[in-house]
């Protein structure tokens, strides 16, 4: 019997495979002609014909050169099919395949699929104002600009034709009765539809407009089989997915499993090597699998997943082949963390405190000058990331970027401060992922509640003030995106649960667990008297806020505990 | 860049052509079996000296992975390397008794064999104590990553160097020739890493990793440069500037994405922490031949002589290329 279906096979590489794909074709009876590219050097194509010779079902079309991007493909296609109807006359549908492509389905199925839908065109057309998918901006343009050079080879060229065609308002007139769609090169059409399109009356215009439009392959017959087919599924047969610059994906050997389960008939590109995939799915039809409608779905995932890690990658990671420019991280952290400013001074054991509350990682000051505090005093954590100060100034922001990849999954808290090393302050203002609660002047406590000479404290008094303010600067700058709180130290002591808690609800520890113990603040009588002595020095310590001198500051120095925190 | 320093940096790339080429005298031919490179072969380029223990394994690691043919420079080896050598039916060799220092690192000898006999090949340039890993490099030969890459048009590959230890003492545990040696050193830092840009080739700058922890903590600047580019479609015109760190042109060294996105990238095992090591480094320190007046030894025998142990309690443990994937040591790419 001559097969019902057909097909049309397009060579350029991997001959023997070609050649077995051929065979296993021609064993569920289908008739296939097989175009190979003129660029395979003649005696490598007559070897290869000749291994074919001994089957009358196997013919060969006229050779062409096909350039990616160029009408060769077409001009290959169209003698191929047309020798196709014309030799077998018992085609019905022509299914057009490439030398790289894998039926995964025993073939009586697809002839199966094809004979119970006889009037069905197969092929992927769509408008080009309605999907995205073209790559290197020319979608509609593909079809009203002229690309007489080759993208390949004479990129150049191509691009300043494109661009001066561009400049002087060209645009090509479509001929009449054709609305320009495209989509997958890989279709399956009827007889009635296919001869439809070779034999238009109006063909000459046809190809003189279609050679110049720019990857006519994909365009041709999508764009013909709109005029004349009455019942198109725009959809292809083939499996073929395509990554971010619009190049094939390729399968291996290990994609056997995830192709078993594809449910597609044919899968392209295959990698010409992958001998287990061509003897699990060139050998009998024993392993047919269920009768499903084709489904790519579940190989989508994992190839939208590639083409996302490669556009847009893991936030947060820096590495060898992941170095964004600033601006361009999409994400300078993994995940968001804490910064607290003042508060370790203000409230005694805040560490401890915190930690018990919100389950979090709480550092001490990650950033102090003789070592990063990390959690429980150790010296190394998680990525085996050091204390040494050395390393973390060495490069600040990578420290910190680590530390927060290293830890992904667990919160991370850390106090900071004007005695810290504030060369990280730019990359945590500019990180959205940042929380940074700040409550001003508190390093003011710590001076304070020491026991050293004044003229020692009024000079580190000054330079931490200046520092700190030189900080608030970065925090308040318009290019800030942390989520920044800032409090000036008087003010926080007036009500310092109301921030507390909206801090710890932001830190998203499911509601926090029972506050029954609120931190405790260090006893702060004659503060006030503090600051005005530092005053009365004729250094003015502004950034606390003010307090009144006489009684010391306005807070009960055992802070109120029940009321705010127990919800 | 401007013109001034495009044109330096072809200056540069000639005059290291130059040199390799007055180095070649350096080279005797030992067996040359190169005329049995096909075309498409994947060559492999190593310079040696007295790694006879690791050799078999290197050489059957490679194998495995299809490396087609094996270029060795030996460097006057005294422990019978040079014989096994010269027994392998896939290894081209040539000796050399002169200054591996004053070869820029053996750089000038792989240049010019990579020169002569790589144009048009994916060569990959790798020392004996490393082993290169890549995505789906346990299910898929090398040959699938250079298809893939040809298909890409992407001429070079990174892998940087991941030093792998041993948990205890780096001479706890004495390699047995033909042994794995991941086997013993199967631990390693998977996040204390630095990188910046080097304006100047264009290239990545990575340190960090424990010889950085441990050697260098209060100096990192001087820790070693971790960053290589090992595997590259290399054509006559190229060369190495600074061990496999870099090229010229400097094109090649973009294996980095800088809008977000990540390119495939793997990663060389780097064994050299074994029991072996601290023989080696006395005897490099002895010879001077090392980068920066061999400062990096100088600091290994120093620390080395109280507490040799690399480990610590957050170390990796080693299983495969996928958990270096998810750490984020390097990554598929758009290769799936």
């Amino acid at each position: 019997m001559s097969g019902s279906v057909g097909i049309v096979m397009l060579v350029h590489t991997a001959l023997h495979r070609a050649e077995q794909v051929a065979r296993h074709w021609r064993a569920a009876g289908c008739p296939v002609v097989i175009h190979v590219d003129r660029n395979v050097a003649r005696a490598t194509y007559q070897r290869f014909e000749r291994a074919l010779s001994d089957d009358p079902g196997i013919l060969f079309s006229p050779r062409h050169r096909c350039e990616w991007g160029t009408w060769g493909i077409v001009e290959a296609t169209q003698k191929a099919a047309e020798m196709m109807l014309d030799r077998f006359s018992g085609v019905r549908h022509v299914y057009l395949a490439s030398g790289s492509c894998l039926p995964l389905r025993p073939v009586q199925e697809l002839v199966d699929y094809l004979a119970a839908r006889p009037r069905t065109d197969f092929i992927e057309s769509a408008t080009t104002a309605d999907v995205p998918w073209t790559v290197g901006g020319l979608d509609a343009e593909r079809f009203t600009l002229r690309f007489p050079f080759s993208w390949k080879r004479q990129r150049a060229l191509f691009d300043m034709y494109v661009e001066f065609q561009r400049r002087i308002g060209f645009r090509r007139r479509i001929p009449s009765g054709l609305v320009p769609h495209m989509g997958s090169q890989w279709w399956c059409l009827t007889r009635q539809t296919l001869s439809a399109i070779l034999q238009d009356p109006q063909r000459k215009t046809y190809e003189r407009y279609f050679r110049r439009v720019w990857i006519p392959d994909e365009s041709y017959f999508q764009t013909l089989a709109r005029k004349y087919s009455t019942n198109i599924e725009s959809r292809s047969l083939t499996l073929s997915k395509f990554d971010f610059q619009g190049k094939p994906h390729i399968f291996y050997d290990d994609h056997l499993q995830l192709l078993r389960r594809s449910d597609c008939f044919v899968a392209r590109k295959i990698w010409p090597r992958a001998d287990r995939l061509y003897q699990a799915f060139l050998t009998d039809s024993d392993g047919a699998m269920k009768r499903t409608e084709p489904n790519p779905g579940k190989i989508d995932r994992i190839f939208a997943k590639a083409v996302e890690r490669r556009t847009r990658g893991r936030p947060g990671l820096y590495m060898q082949s992941r170095f964004p420019q600033p601006g361009w991280e999409n994400g300078i952290t993994a995940s968001p963390y804490s910064v607290f400013h003042g508060f370790s001074e203000l409230f005694e054991n805040f560490e401890t405190w915190l930690a018990r509350t919100t389950g979090a990682r709480v550092h001490g000051h990650l950033f102090a000058p003789e070592r990063a505090e990390f959690a429980g005093g150790q010296a190394v954590i998680n990525g085996a990331l050091s204390n040494s100060a050395a390393k973390r100034d060495y490069d600040p922001a990578a420290f910190l970027t680590s530390l927060i990849w290293n830890t992904r999954g667990e919160r991370q808290c850390f106090q900071f401060g004007p005695r810290d090393a504030q060369a990280i302050n730019q990359t945590i203002a500019r990180d959205p992922n940042a929380q940074v609660s700040v409550i001003t002047g508190a390093w003011a406590v710590p001076l304070f509640r020491s026991n050293r000479n004044f003229a020692e404290l009024r000079k580190e008094a000054a330079s931490l003030q200046r520092i700190e303010s030189k900080h608030l600067d970065i925090l308040r700058a318009a290019q800030a995106k942390a989520r920044i709180r800032i409090w000036n130290m008087a003010e926080f002591i007036e009500a310092p649960m109301e921030p507390l808690q909206t801090i710890l609800g932001e830190l998203g520890s499911p509601a926090p667990r029972h506050l029954a113990e609120a931190p405790k603040m260090v006893d702060l009588t004659g503060f006030g008297q503090f600051l005005q002595n530092l005053k009365n020095q004729g250094m003015h310590p502004y950034l606390m806020g003010d307090f009144p001198v006489d009684q010391g500051p306005a807070t009960p120095s055992e802070p109120a505990r029940k009321p705010y925190l127990v919800r | 860049m401007g013109v001034w320093q495009t044109y330096r940096l072809r200056m540069q790339r000639k005059r290291w052509r130059i040199r390799a080429f007055r180095k070649r005298r350096e080279l005797s031919s030992v067996v040359n079996r190169t005329a049995a490179i096909r075309r498409d072969d994947i060559l492999l380029f190593c310079t040696q000296r007295n790694e006879r223990l690791r050799l078999p394994y290197f050489l059957e690691y490679y194998r495995g992975l299809g490396v087609d043919h094996f270029l060795f420079v030996d460097n006057d080896s005294t422990d019978g390397s040079l014989d096994y050598l010269r027994d392998q039916d896939d290894v081209s060799l040539w000796h050399t008794a002169a200054s591996y220092k004053r070869a820029r690192f053996g750089v000038d000898w792989l240049n010019w064999l990579q020169r002569r006999y790589g144009h048009r090949h994916w060569c990959l340039v790798v020392d004996p104590d490393e082993l290169l890993i890549y995505p789906f490099c346990d299910t898929r030969p090398l040959r699938a990553l250079t298809d893939w890459l040809d298909a890409s048009s992407i001429k070079s590959f990174s892998a940087m160097l991941l030093d792998m230890y041993p948990k205890g003492r780096l001479d706890a545990q004495p390699y047995r020739e033909g042994q794995d040696p991941i086997e013993i050193a199967r631990w390693f830092d998977s996040g204390n890493y630095t990188l910046k840009k080097n304006r100047r080739y264009g290239n990545l700058w990575i340190q960090g990793g424990p010889r950085s922890r441990v050697f260098f903590a209060d100096k990192p600047a001087k820790a070693p440069a971790l960053n290589k580019i090992p595997l590259v479609k290399w054509d006559r015109k190229y060369t190495y500037v600074s061990s496999t760190h870099m090229l010229l042109p400097r094109g090649l060294n973009q294996t980095f994405d800088e809008w977000g996105g990540e390119k495939a990238s793997g990663v060389l095992l780097h064994s050299k922490f074994i029991d072996t090591f601290s023989v080696k480094a006395a005897e490099e320190l002895e010879r001077k031949q090392h980068y920066a007046a061999s400062v990096e030894y100088r600091a290994y025998a120093e620390t080395l002589r109280d507490d040799p142990e690399l480990w610590c309690k957050w170390s990796e443990k080693y299983i495969n290329w996928r958990q270096l994937e998810i750490l984020g040591m390097m990554s598929k790419g758009n290769w799936a």
